[in-house]
């Protein structure tokens, strides 16, 4: 690592170097998924692509929400509502670690003045019924990314297996940028005619989605949302295989898949209004997981599952 | 003229000095460190194995393990395993074809290669088979490949797109064998792709890339020379070396931490340790927090101030050194350690409001949580605890108000935020909490101390208000769960009920406790069957008596005596019975004793009454029978008030004067007189003897 790096100067610029940087190592740079999702995971590009055998690349930005760590913006790293920088590559090549170390070097992390470790983290998503092995990235001591290799997903052996790269945007930036508090952040370029800073941007919604989530967000209509989603889900999977109007054979599983988000959303929401005891606790990470394992099953009858329509015809 | 068989080796003549060293690498991304130490071992175990069982011995074995290798060193191995020969005799000449055929399958060979031998049931045919010796190489590649494919990690992972399975990616296989004269040899293999070869590469990041080495102590240099310390041992000993020295050089101290110091020896290859500062806003926060919270999140040792007993500082082991002797990457640690305090602050603070505004919030929170779905709420549990705590209060001499209080707030942290985050500050948490809400500190004291004994070894609570709650609580989930039926079976009991049981033990053996289980019991969980609970709590006593060489069949004796669901009793009974059948009175007594009730109950049998009363001195004709009377006539005497006073050592004595007199009696004595007064008489005597000792124990119980 002897090639010196400019550090970057913002949070967007980190992100722009990682989009880049992945970029040149052949992924598809996707956008965020345009609902509300725990993770980076939930995206379709990698629950969902992680399925079948079909290789696949993808890197993209996903805003996330945990509505239970929302510290109305005070807590210097802790986010209601924050952003996951996902790549997920399947295969997952044999060089995988170098890539990722490859990727800090982008952003400005001097392999030679820090302590890089990979320490135990296996990853589990009761909800998506999904599991893998790896590490959890530590940097000085502090986690920068979670690095996965699937193992299973919806309740599917996945083969072959994809390796997953999560980065907690928010985190790793602070930490290059040398900042204490995340409000602190430059956002934007610091020394632009309108510089913003992370605080500017998102502390007024820190707190507003603070005060919702813990306190006032109608717990009724949650659990009938989460209800309706559920049942949404299993409906739209119920479908016939063949669309009855264009004659083809559409299985709907991103629709179906669509609704176990929500689902799973709601849920996050109820358990942050503390309404859910430990043993209903259960029952509704089982509930998401039934829907998540039907999707999964949908997905690995459509083509980008890997389903080989004219192995079905010749049979 | 007899000829010695020649020995093996000089079947095969070879080199003399020819006993190789094996070198094995297995290079992969990194172990987990928990799982590396077992690794290492099952490394060894099973290429010592396989190789011993093809024939291969050696002279010596070392494994190793760092967090990207697991590494093997066996010396003076045979280079080639030995010719076996092995005799077999078939069938007789002139057997059927068949059987002819079907030997000479078996035994791999052809027609002219048998040889015909006299027997003294005729000509037999013999075959010779001989299975001869393979090189090292050959039979190395074939142990290293199976145990590869068949290796016992806790868990393992496929990746890319192969199917092989590995804790995490394998990415190199190092095999030689190196001959005395230096010169190494590749063994050749591929397992999925992965072809053995001869390198290998140092430390990740400190390291030049990959090298090729040619025995094992070449190896051992080469890495040392890229920043890797193969022995994890070595590690431990420098880390913790350089921990206590750099905390002896600021006056302070590291708090010792066997588990973590391994743990970490686990995650570098490249040990440094660093030591840093608290930050002065987090040292208000109690030791516990700080020491968990820097344990589970960043492993870093804590580091702590002798004359206050404060934690103060935290060393943390990097994985390399740098140019600026650690400085960057200390002070992240420290940022993130800030951030972690932060948050535990947080928690901390808000705890403490809730804790001084009386708790309610927690506890009316309890009403939310599921303790069991038939058991209800963890408020309801609360409530029921806190009934029973009130119940069982005076028998510990507590004051019934007193142990409500603590019964009501013992579980409130459970609630709490730190509890959330830190579930092992359960209790801890509790006190502290307790403490703040200016509650008695006899209140805050069983917060913590309640959930006390939970294993064997334990200390069980002896303040009275706490081993009040911590009686309530368990006896509420013993009763509770025998109401709805979820008892241990076998192997299976998930919610801990021996534990528990054993809990109970210890806190009313050790406290002195007196009180009649069953009564307890018909105050806790309604509908649980009380006597089928006691007899499983016996069952625990049984064990945990075992432990101190208590024999069951002497507990038995005294289990079934009236009042066995006063453990203490109990016990105490017990105890003086073990002690007094180890004397030599006490064995002669029990074997006295033993021949009066045979006597007497072979007589009822077939007389067909039952002999217990009307012995009368005046039917007595010779001498040793009047002594029997007498010493009878004292024993009863003594072990009445003595047996009222529970005083058992003393009527256990009073027993052991009877030895004498009976033995006598059987001496001189013969029971079936033809005179049938004189008869029933000594047989009324005799029942006087079991109706005597019966009342101490049941000695028909004691083995022996």
């Amino acid at each position: 690592m002897t090639e010196t790096i400019s550090k970057p100067r913002s949070f967007q610029e980190i992100i722009l170097r990682l989009q880049n940087y992945w970029a040149g190592k052949g992924c598809a740079v996707m956008q965020p998924y345009d609902m509300e999702v725990g993770a980076g995971t939930f995206h379709p590009a990698t629950t969902l692509r992680s399925l079948g055998s079909r290789p696949w690349a993808a890197a993209y930005v996903q805003p996330s929400r945990r509505p239970t760590d929302g510290r109305y913006g005070e807590n210097p790293n802790r986010l209601q509502h924050y952003y996951q920088y996902q790549v997920l590559i399947k295969p997952s090549p044999p060089n995988l670690q170098e890539l990722y170390l490859g990727s800090l070097a982008a952003i400005g992390i001097d392999m030679d003045m820090h302590d890089i470790r990979f320490v135990e983290d296996d990853w589990e998503s009761p909800t998506l019924g999904a599991w893998g092995l790896g590490w959890e990235v530590w940097c000085d001591g502090m986690e920068v990314s979670q690095f996965t290799y699937f193992q299973q997903v919806g309740g599917h052996d996945c083969t072959p297996v994809s390796g997953e790269l999560t980065y907690g945007l928010e985190r790793l930036a602070m930490y290059i940028l040398g900042v204490d508090h995340v409000m602190d952040m430059p956002f934007n370029d610091p020394d632009g005619t309108i510089a913003l800073s992370y605080g500017d941007v998102f502390k007024q919604t820190e707190e507003e989605y603070a005060r919702w989530n813990f306190d006032v967000a109608n717990t009724d209509v949650l659990l009938k949302q989460f209800e309706e989603a559920e049942a949404e889900c299993e409906k739209i999977l119920a479908q016939e295989h063949m669309d009855p109007k264009t004659g083809k054979r559409i299985i709907m599983a991103h629709p179906a898949y669509d609704q176990c988000i929500k689902a799973s959303h709601l849920f996050n929401l109820l358990d942050a209004r503390g309404v859910i005891s430990v043993t209903e606790r259960q029952a509704y990470i089982g509930r998401v997981r039934a829907l998540a394992k039907q999707c999964a099953d949908a997905f690995v009858l459509t083509t980008a599952g890997g389903y080989d329509a004219t192995a079905e015809a010749g049979a | 003229m007899t000829v010695n068989p020649p020995p093996q080796t000089a079947l095969h003549p070879r080199k003399v000095n020819d006993m190789p060293d094996l070198l094995i690498e297995l290079f992969s991304e990194e172990i987990p460190a928990r799982m590396q130490g077992k690794a290492a071992e099952d490394l060894k175990k099973r290429i010592t194995d396989g190789l011993v069982d093809a024939g291969l011995t050696y002279a010596g074995a070392a494994a190793f393990s760092t967090p990207r290798r697991l590494t093997l060193a066996l010396e003076g191995l045979l280079a080639e395993s030995p010719t076996v020969r092995e005799e077999r005799k078939g069938p007789k000449v002139g057997a059927p074809e068949k059987a002819i055929e079907g030997f000479l399958r078996g035994a791999g060979l052809t027609m002219d290669q048998l040889e015909e031998r006299d027997t003294p049931k005729g000509a037999v045919y013999f075959a010779t088979i001989e299975k001869p010796g393979r090189p090292a190489a050959e039979i190395i590649a074939e142990v290293l490949e199976a145990t590869i494919r068949n290796f016992p990690w806790p868990k393992s992972m496929r990746w890319g797109a192969g199917a092989l399975r590995w804790v995490r990616p394998l990415h190199s296989i190092l095999c030689i064998l190196t001959n005395e004269a230096g010169e190494a040899e590749v063994v050749d293999l591929d397992i999925d792709g992965i072809k053995s070869g001869n390198t290998t590469e140092g430390h990740r990041f400190m390291g030049s890339g990959r090298f090729a080495v040619t025995s094992f102590d070449d190896y051992a240099v080469k890495l040392k020379r890229d920043h890797v310390v193969l022995d994890p041992a070595e590690r431990a000993d420098a880390i913790w070396q350089d921990a206590t020295n750099q905390a002896f050089a600021s006056g302070l101290e590291v708090v010792e931490d066997q588990g973590l110091l391994r743990e970490v020896a686990g995650l570098v290859e490249w040990p440094v340790v660093l030591m840093g500062a608290i930050d002065e806003e987090f040292l208000e926060l109690p030791a516990e927090v700080l020491q968990t919270s820097m344990k589970e999140h960043q492993k870093f040792f804590s580091v702590k101030n002798p004359k206050t007993g404060r934690i103060e500082k935290f060393i943390t082991v990097a994985n390399r050194e740098t140019k600026d002797q650690g400085a960057t990457i200390l002070a992240g640690n420290q940022k993130v350690l800030s951030a972690r305090l932060a948050d535990a602050k947080f928690f901390w603070t808000n705890d403490l409001r809730v804790a001084k505004s009386g708790m309610e919030a927690w506890t009316d929170q309890l009403s939310n949580v599921t303790f069991h779905n038939k058991l209800g709420t963890q408020a309801a549990r609360i409530d029921r605890i806190t009934a029973l705590s009130r119940d069982i209060a005076p028998v510990l001499g507590v004051d019934a108000d007193l142990a409500e209080q603590a019964a009501r707030v013992a579980k409130a942290d459970l609630s709490s935020e730190m509890v959330y985050e830190f579930p092992e500050l359960q209790g801890l948490m509790g006190r502290y909490y307790a403490e703040a809400a200016g509650l008695p500190s006899d209140v805050a004291a069983a917060c913590e101390e309640h959930y006390s004994p939970l294993g064997p070894s334990d200390d069980v609570p002896t303040a009275p208000v706490s081993a009040t709650v911590a009686l309530a609580d368990k006896i509420d989930t013993l009763t509770g769960f025998w109401a709805i039926d979820e008892k241990p079976t076998g192997s299976k009991d998930p919610y801990a009920l021996r534990r528990a049981a054993l809990g109970v033990i210890r806190l009313v053996l050790e406290n002195g406790v007196r009180a009649s289980l069953v009564e307890v019991f018909g105050k806790g969980y309604e509908g649980a069957d009380a006597a089928d609970l006691l007899s499983f709590f016996h069952d625990r006593l049984k064990v945990y008596l075992k432990d101190e060489g208590l024999r069951h069949d002497v507990i038995d004796a005294c289990l079934s005596m009236p009042g066995n669901d006063d453990l203490t009793l109990l016990v105490k009974r017990a105890r003086a019975l073990g002690a007094f059948l180890k004397t030599d009175d006490g064995e002669n007594l029990l074997q006295g004793y033993k021949r009066a009730n045979n006597i007497l109950t072979q007589a009822e049998d077939k007389d067909g009454v039952e002999y217990s009363f009307g012995a009368d001195v005046k039917f007595a004709e010779t001498d040793e029978e009047k002594a029997l009377f007498a010493a009878l006539d004292q024993a009863a005497a003594a072990i009445a008030p003595a047996m009222q006073g529970e005083d058992f050592e003393a009527a256990m004595s009073a027993m052991a004067a009877l030895r004498a007199p009976i033995d006598a009696f059987f001496e001189g004595v013969q029971v079936n007189s033809d005179n049938e007064i004189v008869r029933r008489n000594r047989l009324n005597l005799l029942s006087r003897i079991r109706q005597i000792c019966g009342g101490v124990a049941d000695l028909t119980r004691v083995e022996g």
